[in-house]
Order: structure tokens, then C-alpha cells, then sequence
């Protein structure tokens, strides 16, 4: 495929292996955002590839993991009604919530749908006028315009079954967070490269800036995070801390801006809960009051609950990057894909899954 | 920053999923909690895709497999000549000629009967060019509501030479891994096909007998032991075969990732619906563990058929770690490839 | 977080208010929505997420990395010193 397979070509990833043995003199911790950035790394053992100097930690960037718990359970309740079609992106089916998950409530005669894209959802709402259709909209800045379009598309044609329950999360205030902690580790970034996609990369300059740390915007191939590892080394040895853009292919420092009008339109920044995390203020997207008819909270008058978890997992510490999937002691024993206890081996780029599918070597918590 | 959260453990779960059915883990797990224990026998504990009897001298290969695809007609065939072919397959791969079929129909109320009519029509052709025929068969009708429109079950007699003993408990370290050809058509044939992943695809389904070609590899092999094993690898894909061939035999697999063929349209489809090729359901195509030293004259037989023109040495069996299938990249680096626990779903992460 | 692949745009058109896509993803076709690349044309490559595209490709810059790159691989061939170490298997997590 055209785009794809030069980005994994293995000539040039053992040139830019090479080239990253060659500037690497000192240890360095770098983290990348992006969970589909993760599975890359994990499905083509790039951490193996690279000089030993350098650590990679995962972050908190697998919108599926940090979904609160809340909006899971408010899922599933909507679900459980019987004049209710829920419709969602395939990932969230096997997140566990409080008590079961979506897959379950199907199993158990719940209309639980999978769609590719959220106007499937608004086509379902337009073929079954009697039910009310609720789509799960949740993701990064990456999947929010597809998402507002959604919405603004179901006020346009003046649909009246169709709602969505919105859990938006934005990446700069999670960097700032994992930057503001007294245990953060982290030298240097590798940003989003879809999420750039659409928002640009002006927000991450502040940032770089404020934490003299280097950021730099990376793609999803094998070769792509190569080369924005080899850019990040570049910058920590020669004492640097800016943003640079490695996926140039796809971003560009502005953005693109019909999606950002699109989402400004529909949404606005709140503050939001991390699952695993907790709160970040400011770190979410929820819809504008004049979309109220198109808000599931609203439309189905869902009240705010707070679930207190006891801490059964580490997914905390894994999100953050403060401890590796590996370190958990229930990583592969009594936590593992077919029962997950956090949503990071639930999610195919939680940092557990991806470790727990590709890494779980005999001897490494087996 | 407010506490660290955590999910609570899900309690013991007590229904059956989808997942259940798609050839993973979870499907594993059903059969060693419930099926196991019950049908307590030595035939059945060797979890081969057929059972294999000595009744009176004459070795017969039983199988038996049931059909609930959706949509019932799809590129490259149907829920009939799908029906044939993979009871079919299962005999093939045990190295059995194949007899005769039974085939049972559970008919959802409301199917037009002219649906029937075609599908029956293209069974009957799928068996007529294995050279079998369906000798006894069965009826029931369902309720509106109850069935994706027609389910069907087959089940189909074979004859085993008496010397040869193919098993998935036989792979040794040192045997190679032959693939007969490109992976995960069938599944995206299928998939394209379903509501609200719609799309246009020239990929057809690869559904088609395998008999004739495991005849071909059977005539080219040196020795009866040559060839240890044969999967077809349908639901749980590739990666389900094989795991369930290393946790039989107690080995390791190696893959080489350049050398498993994928055509383009399926990769295409793969990577838009975040999918690995390794998990996706194939109707024609087998995977063979052979002795090292037969290795090059089985693949020539099979590229020299039909049915196996593009087949690959895919890996090679190791010792260790038991029961796990590792892959070297094209990288040069490696990882593993799990069983999935249930079916893949498209993901937007 | 997001998958997104790119493709090549085959064909545009107006359908209910939106502007829609055929894209090839190397062999298979699917609709997409292009209302957030609206200068995207026939023979452009798009990215894809979520049935949405959200960029399209500068092929220029494409083409300017690749060729960086085989560069610098160019000259990692030319300096044996440079091989990186054979990749453990046995567990470097």
C-alpha cells in the first residue's frame, strides 16, 4: 500500500537505527502519547531495535483506557433500555465497566451495534424512527470532528432518535499533568500525529517551552517513529527543547481548521476524568448547550455518579508511564485479555494488551 | 490530582458471547470447561479437526461442522458450497478421502423458498465436484427471529490409509511450516458484505475443496511420518491453527512475517478496520507441519496444484517456548502472535 | 488512539448536503466524508480515520523524507562500525 509500506521498510529503519547509535552517547526517557503509537512499537519490537541507552514509556494516549468508568456505566444503562440502539466504535464493546460490559449487555439482548464511522449510526437513527439511537462518542481530537459532524448532521436533518454520549479527551492538558508531577521522568515526546493532524502543534510549543522539554510530532509507522525518536535524541543531546514535526506527510503547524471550526461549533472544553488518572481540568470536550437535544446526558436525564474504585490494578502507574505493564503482579495471571481487571489490557493499544499480544515471552509474568 | 482509579474485576461470567464462537481463546476455554469434561475420551482429547476410528480393520475419518455465515450469498460463495467445503477440509486435513455427507438445515420461518432452492442447488454442486454426495440429511424450521435465515450442519465420512497418522500432537522441533497459500480472504469477503462496514472489494472469498490437494502432498511425500499435521485454518485465522498445533504438540513456532502471503486487497481492508490478517477466517487454504528434509518436495507438489500455487515455507518448529508462536518481523525483530480471545471488532484506536 | 490510513481518492461528489468520497485503500473502496478537506481532488492521496479524512497527503513531503531517509541508510551501508546488534528475543522489556 502506497504511504505505508515505505514506512516500513526495514532498510531504512536499520539506517535510522544506525544513525540513532551513532548521536546517542547518555540514557534518555522518552514517552510516546499515542496508543496506535504503542502498538507499532510493541507489533515491530522497535524497542528492541533501538540503542539500549534509550527508554520508551508508554502514555496515557489509548482514548479507549481512559474512558471513565462513569460514561461505560452510562453506556451500558442505555443500552439496557428496551427502546434503545446503542452504536459504537468496536474497541469499547470489551471495557469493563462497574459490572459487566457492552458485549455482555448484547450477549444479553441489549442492541449493542459496531460501526466504522458515526454517521453509520446516524443512518441507523433515519431507518428506525421508533428507537432511540444513542452513539458512544468518544476518542481524542483525532475522532471529535468526525463525531461533531455527527451531531451538527442530526440537527441539520432534524433527526429526532438521535443522541450521543460524548466523553472527548485532549492531549495537551494530559502532557502538562504528567509534566507537573514530581515523578515525572519523561525528557521528551513524541506527539500524536493524527491528533496534530487535525489540531496543529501550536499548543505543544508553550509547553515545550514552559518544560524545556522537546516534543515532536511522529507518525504511525515503524519508520516514522525512527525517525521522531532519532529527532528527539538530536534535540536532548545537543541540549535543545522544541517542537518539531516528523509526520510532515499529514501535519502541519495550524491544523486542520474546518475540523477545528467544526468542532468549535458543537463542542467546548470541560473538565474531564481520566480513568486511571483522574481529573484534569480542562483536558475535555463536551457538546454546547444549544446541541442539548443531541446530548444523551440531557436527552436521557443520566445523573452524575461517582464510582469509587479500589485499586485492583496498576493501570494508573502504566498510563503514566511510571511503571511497566510487566511490573504489575497481576499482569498476565489474573489480569489478561479475556479477563481484563483495567481497561489498558482490554483496549488492542493498551499498553498491557499490546505487551501481553506481543511480548509475553516465557519467564516475563506468564 | 484526584486518587488513582481502578476498575473492579468483572464478576464470573456466565453467559455465552459471540467471542465464544470465533475460534479464539474464549472458544478454547468453552470446550475445556464444558465439552472436555463431559465427552470425557481419548479420540476426542486429541482435538484434531475429525475424529479418526478403526472400526473393523478400516480407518475412517467422522467430522462434523456447522454453518451460520452472514450474509448467506458473498463473494466467492455461499453458505452451501461453504457447508461442503468445510466439512470436506476437515477430512482432507486428517489425510482422508472423503465419502460421503450428511447435511441438516435449521430454516428460519419466512425464508423464501427460492433462497433454499439456491442454496441447496449450489451444495449439491460443491459436493458433485469433490466427487461425494450428501447420502442423508435433516429438516427443522425455527421460529421468525431465531436464526440469521438458514443454519446449516454438515457432516461428512472419509477413508484414512491405514499407515498414515496425521495429528496436531506430532509437530517436533526442527519440522517446517507450510502455508498453501495467501491468508484472511475469507473473512473480509464476508465482512465487506456486513451493514455499516460496507465497502467495495474485489476480494472473494478463497472457499474451495482441499482434498485434492492434500492428495497431491500425500503422493510427494518420501515417508508416511513426512507430514506430521494439517490445519485448515478458518475461524480464529492462521494464528488459531497454529497455537493450537504448538499447545498440542508442546513446541514452539517460528514465523517469518515477509513470508506469509497477503493480498493487497486484504491488507487494505486490514489496516482501514485495524485488523491482522493472522486472526481472519480462510475456506480454502491448509497449513501443513512436514519433516525438514520433505520439505521442498511437498511445496513443489503443492505449487505444482491448483489450489496451492502461491504456498510459502512460512516457519519452522521449535523447541521452546512451548506452546507459543513467535513471529520475526520484517524488521528482523520479534514478537508473538497470541490466540485472540474472541473476534476481532474494527477499532478507531 | 487513531487509526487512521491513507488512500487514494477516486472520485467526488454532492450527496445530502455533504461532500463524499470514493477512496482506495490499495484494493478495496469505501466512501468517505471529505467535508474536512474540501481541497482535496481526484488523484490526491487522503488520510482516513473513522470514515472521515482528515488531511491530505503533501506528497511533496512524502517524497522529500523518503528520500532523507535513503540516504541516510545509504550511508549506514558505507560504515560497517555503524550494524546495529542482532535483536534478543529472550525478553530486553
Amino acid at each position: 500500500m502506497k504511504y505505508v509500506d515505505e514506512y516500513r521498510d526495514a532498510r531504512l529503519a536499520r539506517g535510522l537505527v544506525a544513525e540513532l547509535a551513532r548521536k546517542v552517547t547518555r540514557p534518555w526517557v522518552l514517552m510516546e502519547i499515542c496508543g496506535g503509537q504503542t502498538h507499532t512499537l510493541m507489533r515491530y519490537g522497535i524497542d528492541e531495535l533501538i540503542p539500549s541507552q534509550i527508554e520508551l514509556v508508554h502514555g496515557p494516549g489509548c482514548p479507549v483506557c481512559v474512558t471513565p468508568l462513569e460514561i461505560i456505566d452510562k453506556a451500558i444503562y442505555l443500552a439496557e433500555q428496551p427502546n434503545v440502539t446503542l452504536v459504537s466504535y468496536g474497541d469499547m464493546l470489551r471495557v469493563p465497566g462497574s459490572h459487566t460490559d457492552l458485549l455482555h449487555v448484547k450477549a444479553g439482548g441489549g442492541d449493542v451495534r459496531v460501526a466504522y464511522s458515526p454517521m453509520e449510526a446516524l443512518k441507523v437513527a433515519g431507518a428506525l424512527p421508533e428507537r432511540q439511537i444513542v452513539f458512544l462518542g468518544i476518542g481524542f481530537e483525532t475522532t471529535a470532528p468526525a463525531n461533531a459532524t455527527a451531531v451538527w448532521q442530526a440537527r441539520r436533518q432534524g433527526l429526532k432518535n438521535f443522541s450521543m454520549l460524548v466523553s472527548h479527551v485532549l492531549v495537551p492538558p494530559a502532557i502538562r499533568m504528567l509534566l507537573s508531577s514530581g515523578r515525572n521522568r519523561v525528557q521528551g515526546f513524541i506527539a500524536p500525529g493524527h491528533v496534530c493532524t487535525v489540531m496543529g502543534y501550536r499548543e505543544y510549543e508553550s509547553l515545550s517551552q514552559h518544560f524545556r522539554v522537546p516534543i515532536v510530532v511522529g507518525g504511525f509507522e515503524p519508520v516514522d517513529l525512527l525517525e521522531a525518536i532519532s529527532m528527539l535524541v538530536a534535540q536532548l543531546e545537543q541540549g535543545r527543547a522544541e517542537v518539531e514535526n516528523q509526520y510532515t506527510r499529514s501535519v502541519t503547524r495550524g491544523g486542520n481548521l474546518p475540523a477545528q471550526k467544526l468542532m468549535e461549533e458543537v463542542f467546548e472544553v470541560c473538565d474531564r476524568k481520566w480513568r486511571g488518572i483522574g481529573l484534569i481540568p480542562q483536558s475535555g470536550l463536551r457538546l454546547r448547550a444549544e446541541y442539548a437535544a443531541y446530548d444523551a446526558e440531557k436527552v436521557f436525564e443520566l445523573q452524575d455518579t461517582t464510582v469509587q474504585e479500589p485499586p485492583e490494578c496498576i493501570s494508573a502507574q502504566v498510563l503514566q508511564g511510571l511503571k511497566k505493564p510487566t511490573e504489575c503482579a497481576a499482569f498476565g495471571k489474573a489480569c489478561t485479555p479475556e479477563r481484563p481487571l483495567g481497561a489498558p489490557m482490554v483496549s488492542a493499544e493498551g499498553a498491557c494488551a499490546a505487551y501481553y499480544r506481543y511480548r509475553r515471552h516465557a519467564g516475563a509474568g506468564n | 490530582m484526584a486518587q488513582f482509579v481502578c476498575p473492579v474485576p468483572l464478576p464470573a461470567k456466565d453467559k455465552i458471547l459471540l467471542g465464544h464462537g470465533s475460534g479464539g481463546s474464549l472458544g478454547a476455554e468453552l470446550l475445556r470447561r464444558v465439552f472436555l469434561p463431559a465427552f470425557d475420551n481419548a479420540i476426542l482429547a486429541k482435538l484434531n479437526d475429525q475424529a479418526i476410528l478403526d472400526v473393523q480393520g478400516v480407518r475412517l475419518a467422522f467430522t462434523t461442522d456447522s454453518f451460520v455465515v452472514k450474509p448467506l450469498f458473498f463473494p466467492g460463495g455461499d453458505i452451501g458450497s461453504l457447508a461442503v467445503h468445510g466439512t470436506v477440509n476437515d477430512l482432507a486435513v486428517g489425510g482422508a478421502t472423503p465419502l460421503c455427507l450428511s447435511a441438516a438445515f435449521i430454516i428460519e420461518e419466512g425464508l423464501p423458498i427460492e433462497t433454499l432452492e439456491k442454496v441447496v442447488a449450489s451444495l449439491h454442486r460443491a459436493a458433485a465436484d469433490a466427487g461425494i454426495e450428501v447420502v442423508t440429511g435433516d429438516t427443522k424450521v425455527v421460529e421468525k427471529g431465531s436464526g440469521d435465515g438458514l443454519f446449516i450442519n454438515t457432516s461428512g465420512i472419509g477413508l484414512v490409509p491405514a499407515d498414515l497418522n496425521l495429528s496436531a500432537d506430532r509437530a517436533q522441533p526442527g519440522d517446517r511450516l507450510l502455508l498453501s497459500g495467501s491468508i484472511g480472504e475469507h473473512g473480509i469477503a464476508i465482512i465487506a458484505q456486513r451493514e455499516g462496514l460496507e465497502f467495495e472489494s474485489q476480494v472473494r472469498s478463497d472457499s474451495a475443496p482441499l482434498h485434492g490437494l492434500v492428495a497431491a502432498m500425500l503422493a510427494a511425500t518420501p515417508g508416511r511420518d513426512s507430514i506430521r499435521c494439517m490445519r485448515d485454518p478458518t475461524r480464529g485465522g492462521l494464528s488459531s491453527a497454529l497455537n493450537e498445533i504448538a499447545a498440542q504438540s508442546q513446541v514452539g513456532m517460528l514465523l517469518e512475517e515477509e513470508k506469509v502471503p497477503v493480498r493487497e486487497a486484504v491488507k487494505g481492508a486490514c489496516e482501514l478496520l485495524g485488523f491482522d490478517p493472522f486472526y481472519v477466517a480462510n475456506e480454502g487454504k491448509l497449513v501443513a507441519i512436514v519433516e525438514a528434509r520433505a520439505a521442498e518436495q511437498i511445496l513443489a507438489a503443492m505449487r505444482a496444484h491448483p489450489l496451492g500455487r502461491q504456498a510459502q515455507v512460512i516457519g519452522t518448529v521449535t523447541a521452546a517456548p512451548a506452546g507459543m508462536v513467535s513471529l520475526r518481523t520484517a524488521l528482523g525483530t520479534m514478537r508473538i502472535v497470541d490466540m485472540l480471545s474472541g473476534d476481532q471488532l474494527p477499532r478507531i484506536c | 488512539m487513531c487509526l487512521a490510513v491513507p488512500g487514494k481518492l477516486l472520485a467526488a461528489e454532492e450527496r445530502e448536503g455533504s461532500r463524499l468520497g470514493r477512496v482506495e485503500f490499495g484494493g478495496i473502496v469505501c466512501e468517505v466524508c471529505l467535508d474536512l478537506v474540501p481541497e482535496a481532488v481526484p488523484g490526491d492521496y487522503v488520510i482516513v480515520h473513522a470514515g472521515f479524512a482528515l488531511s491530505r497527503l503533501d506528497a511533496e513531503e512524502a517524497e522529500r523524507t523518503y528520500q532523507l531517509l535513503a540516504e541516510l541508510e545509504q550511508a549506514a551501508n558505507q560504515t560497517p562500525a555503524a550494524a546495529p546488534a542482532a535483536p534478543d528475543p529472550s525478553g530486553r522489556m
